[in-house]
C-alpha cells in the first residue's frame, strides 16, 4: 500500500486547480477550481450537462483531465489509476456485482486490500449494521429493493474506511419518501464517520438539506460556491438565483449608493438592494427577491429597510399550507408572492390593486 | 384482457405455423423414419444396439469424435474469448472485427476446407514458407493429421463461440468494472473477479454450440483428417455408401442422443441454464 493515498486522519482534503475536460458531447468541464475541506459535505449541484458528473469522475480517476490538477491531501493524483486512489464511490445505478452476495459485495474492497477472512467477516457485519441491514449478507443484490441495494452500495463504499466518499446522484432512482429517509441517513453517516463527502445531484432541495457547502455548476464552471444559506439568501448571479429556489427578477435603473446599499428606480418605486459591487448611476440592473419574502402591506409605514411597490393581482391559488399569488408590476413584469395561509388573513382576489412590501435585506442585485 | 390475450395467442400460432409445418414434414418425419429404421430393418429388434456395445470400431470412432469436439471447443474458446472482448471493448476496431468474424459465414465450408488443404499440404503455402525461411529442411506433415482437422474446424466454428460471448460481455453493466476499480481492484483482477464470471453464460452457450456442431462435422474431418481419424459422421457416410442403412441409422441415433444429452445437461447446470432462456423482452 506504499503508493496509495495515505490513510491517516479522518477526512481527506481535495483541491481542484483549473480542472478542464474537453468533450465533443455534453458534460465538458471548462476550468473548475475548488478547495474541499477535510470532513466537509460538499455538493456539486447543476443541471444535466453542467459538468458535475465529469468533475466527479475525474476525482475518482475514471476520466483523465485535459488540463489542471487534482490533489488529495496535497498530493497530486492525476497520474494515479483509480484502484490506487483509495476513494469510496457510490453510483447512481448502485453497480453491485450481481454474481456476488451482499456480504461478498461489501467484502470486495477488503479482499483487494488483503484483509484476512475473519477480519473481513467482522467488518462486513459492522458495515451492514451501520446501514440497517443486519442479516442480509447471504442474499443476492437482485433479491433486494432499490433502497436496500443503495444501502449495500453505501456500505461497500465505506467499509474500507476511505477518507473520501464520492456519490453520483445516488438517490436519483428512488421514490420521494425513500429518498428523504436516505438523505437523513447519509447526513448521520457523514457526522459519524467524519470523512469528506463529495455529492453530485441535480436536485436543489437535496443539496440544500444535506450539504455543508454547495458548488453550483453551469456550463462546466462553478457559478457560485457557498453554504446553503449563502446561495439561497445571497445568490451572486441570475443563474444561481433561478436554479436554487424560486426568484422574482425585477429590471431596475441605478440612482446611487447609500453606503453598501444600492438605490434604484424600479416599476415606479424606489427600491433598495444589497449589492456586492458599486454600479454607476443610470446602470440597468436586475434585482432579485424570493416569493415567500414578499408580503401584502397594511397601511403605509415608510422605512429605509423595507421596499414597497404597487401591483395588480393576476392570479390567486390556494395550495394548502400557503397561498400563491401572481402579481403584475407597473410595466407588466410579473412577480410571485407566497403567503402562509391563515384564516385570519384576508385572501386577495384577481384584479385587486395591492401594495406589497419586503425587506431590503432580502433584495439582491445580481 | 382474456380475449385480447387469446387473440395474441392465435396471432402467434398463425405466425409460426408455416415454419412448424415445414419442419414437421421435411425434418421431423424423415428423422423419425430414419430412427425407426435402426429398430425395424428388416424386422423389429434391438439387436443392433446390443451389437454396438461390443463394437470396438464404433467405440474408437465415438471417443475420437468426442475428443475432437472437446479440443475444437477449447481451441475456439481460447482463440475466441479475446476476440469477443476486443469486439465489445474497442469502439474503433469493432466494425472491422465483426466483418472478419462473420466473413467465414459467407464462404462455403467446402471451399474453406479446400483452402486449408492448399495451405497445409506437403507442398502447401505454410511448408513452403517454413522451408524457404530455413526453419525446417523437410516439409512438416500437417495435412491428414488430427492437427489439420482441429485447425480447419476451429476456423469454421469460431464465430459460433465469439458471438455468444460478445453478447454476454455486452450485457455486463460498464459501471461494474468502474466500481471494481474504484474499490481497489487492478484491471487484471477486475477481469478475473467481475468480467469473466459474468460472461460465463456466454461461454457456456458458445461452448455448447461449438461442441454440438463439432459432433456432427463431416466435410472438414473427411478432407483434412488422416485415414485413421474417423469421426462418427464419417462412419455413417461410409455405412450409407455400403447401403448398410440400418447400421447407419443406428449410429445416427447415437449421435443425436449424445447431442441431446449434452444440451439437456448444460441447461440444467445452475447459472448456465439462464444463458439459453430466451425471453420475449
Amino acid at each position: 500500500m506504499r503508493d496509495t493515498v495515505s490513510s491517516t486522519g479522518r477526512g481527506a482534503s481535495v483541491s481542484l486547480a483549473g480542472l478542464e475536460k474537453s468533450y465533443e458531447r455534453v458534460g465538458a468541464v471548462n476550468g473548475v477550481s475548488l478547495d474541499i475541506r477535510s470532513g466537509e459535505f460538499l455538493t456539486l449541484l447543476g443541471p444535466s450537462g453542467s459538468g458535475k458528473t465529469t468533475t466527479l469522475m475525474m476525482i475518482a480517476g475514471f476520466e483523465q483531465p485535459t488540463k489542471g490538477d487534482i490533489a488529495i491531501d496535497g498530493i497530486s493524483v492525476v497520474a494515479m489509476p483509480p484502484h490506487k486512489r483509495n476513494i469510496g464511490m457510490v453510483f447512481q445505478n448502485y453497480a453491485l456485482f450481481p454474481h456476488l452476495t451482499v456480504a461478498e459485495n461489501i467484502g470486495f474492497p477488503l479482499k483487494q486490500r488483503g484483509v484476512p477472512k475473519a477480519e473481513r467477516t467482522k467488518l462486513v457485519g459492522e458495515a451492514l449494521e451501520l446501514v440497517h441491514l443486519p442479516g442480509y449478507g447471504g442474499r443476492y443484490p437482485r433479491q433486494l429493493s432499490g433502497g436496500q441495494q443503495q444501502r449495500v452500495a453505501l456500505a461497500r463504499a465505506i467499509v474500507f474506511q476511505p477518507r473520501l466518499l464520492l456519490m453520483d446522484e445516488p438517490l436519483g432512482a428512488l421514490d420521494k419518501q425513500l429518498r428523504e429517509n436516505l438523505q437523513l441517513e447519509m447526513r448521520r453517516l457523514h457526522a459519524d464517520l467524519g470523512i469528506t463527502f463529495i455529492y453530485v445531484t441535480h436536485d436543489q432541495e437535496e443539496a440544500l438539506t444535506m450539504s455543508d457547502r454547495i458548488a453550483v455548476m453551469n456550463d462546466g464552471l462553478v457559478a457560485q460556491i457557498g453554504s446553503p444559506e449563502d446561495l439561497y439568501d445571497r445568490p451572486c448571479n441570475r443563474f444561481v438565483a433561478g436554479f436554487i429556489g424560486e426568484s422574482n427578477f425585477l429590471p431596475a435603473t441605478v440612482r446611487g449608493m447609500e453606503g453598501d446599499i444600492v438605490v434604484a428606480d424600479c416599476q415606479g418605486a424606489v427600491v433598495r438592494a444589497l449589492c456586492p459591487g458599486r454600479p454607476g448611476s443610470g446602470a440597468q440592473v436586475t434585482l432579485t427577491t424570493r416569493p415567500e419574502r414578499l408580503r401584502f402591506a397594511n397601511g403605509a409605514h415608510d422605512s429605509a429597510t423595507v421596499n414597497r411597490m404597487s401591483v395588480t393581482v393576476t392570479e390567486a391559488v390556494f395550495a394548502g399550507e400557503r397561498c400563491r399569488y401572481m402579481l403584475q408590476a407597473a410595466d407588466g413584469t410579473s412577480m410571485v408572492l407566497k403567503e402562509p395561509s391563515s384564516a385570519a388573513i384576508r385572501r386577495r382576489t384577481v384584479g385587486e390593486q395591492a401594495e406589497i412590501a419586503w425587506s431590503v435585506a432580502d433584495t439582491i442585485l445580481v | 384482457m382474456s380475449s385480447s390475450a387469446s387473440l395474441r395467442t392465435t396471432t402467434g400460432i398463425l405466425l409460426v405455423a408455416p415454419l412448424v409445418i415445414y419442419m414437421v414434414v421435411l425434418y421431423a418425419l424423415p428423422v423419425a423414419s430414419m430412427l425407426l429404421r435402426s429398430l425395424n430393418d428388416p424386422t423389429w429388434s434391438i439387436d443392433r444396439y446390443k451389437e454396438l456395445m461390443s463394437d470396438t470400431v464404433f467405440f474408437n470412432t465415438l471417443s475420437n469424435t468426442l475428443y475432437t469436439a472437446v479440443i475444437v471447443t477449447l481451441g475456439s474458446l481460447v482463440l475466441g474469448y479475446p476476440v469477443a472482448l476486443a469486439l465489445v471493448r474497442s469502439k474503433r476496431l469493432a466494425p472491422l472485427i465483426l466483418v472478419v468474424v462473420l466473413l467465414p459465414f459467407w464462404t462455403s465450408v467446402l471451399v474453406r476446407s479446400y483452402a486449408w488443404m492448399v495451405l497445409l499440404g506437403r507442398h502447401g503455402l505454410i511448408n513452403e514458407a517454413l522451408m524457404s525461411s530455413g526453419l525446417i529442411d523437410r516439409p512438416l506433415r500437417i495435412l491428414n493429421t488430427p492437427l489439420a482437422v482441429y485447425i480447419g474446424m476451429i476456423h469454421i466454428l469460431l464465430p459460433y463461440m465469439i458471438l455468444p460471448i460478445a453478447n454476454a460481455l455486452r450485457q455486463i453493466d460498464p459501471s461494474l468494472a468502474r466500481a471494481a476499480s474504484g474499490l481497489g481492484s487492478p484491471p487484471w483482477k477486475t477481469f478475473l473477479q467481475v468480467t469473466l464470471p459474468l460472461s460465463v453464460p456466454g461461454v457456456a452457450a458458445g461452448g455448447l454450440l461449438v461442441f454440438v456442431l463439432s459432433l456432427g462435422f463431416y466435410i472438414t474431418p473427411a478432407m483434412l483428417g488422416g485415414p485413421r481419424d474417423i469421426t462418427l459422421s464419417m462412419l455413417i457416410a461410409n455405412q450409407v455408401d455400403q447401403l448398410n442403412w440400418a447400421y447407419a441409422a443406428c449410429l445416427s441415433t447415437v449421435l443425436l442422443a449424445t447431442a441431446l444429452i449434452i444440451i439437456v445437461v448444460c441447461r440444467r447446470l445452475p447459472g448456465i441454464g439462464s444463458a439459453f432462456k430466451m425471453s420475449a423482452r
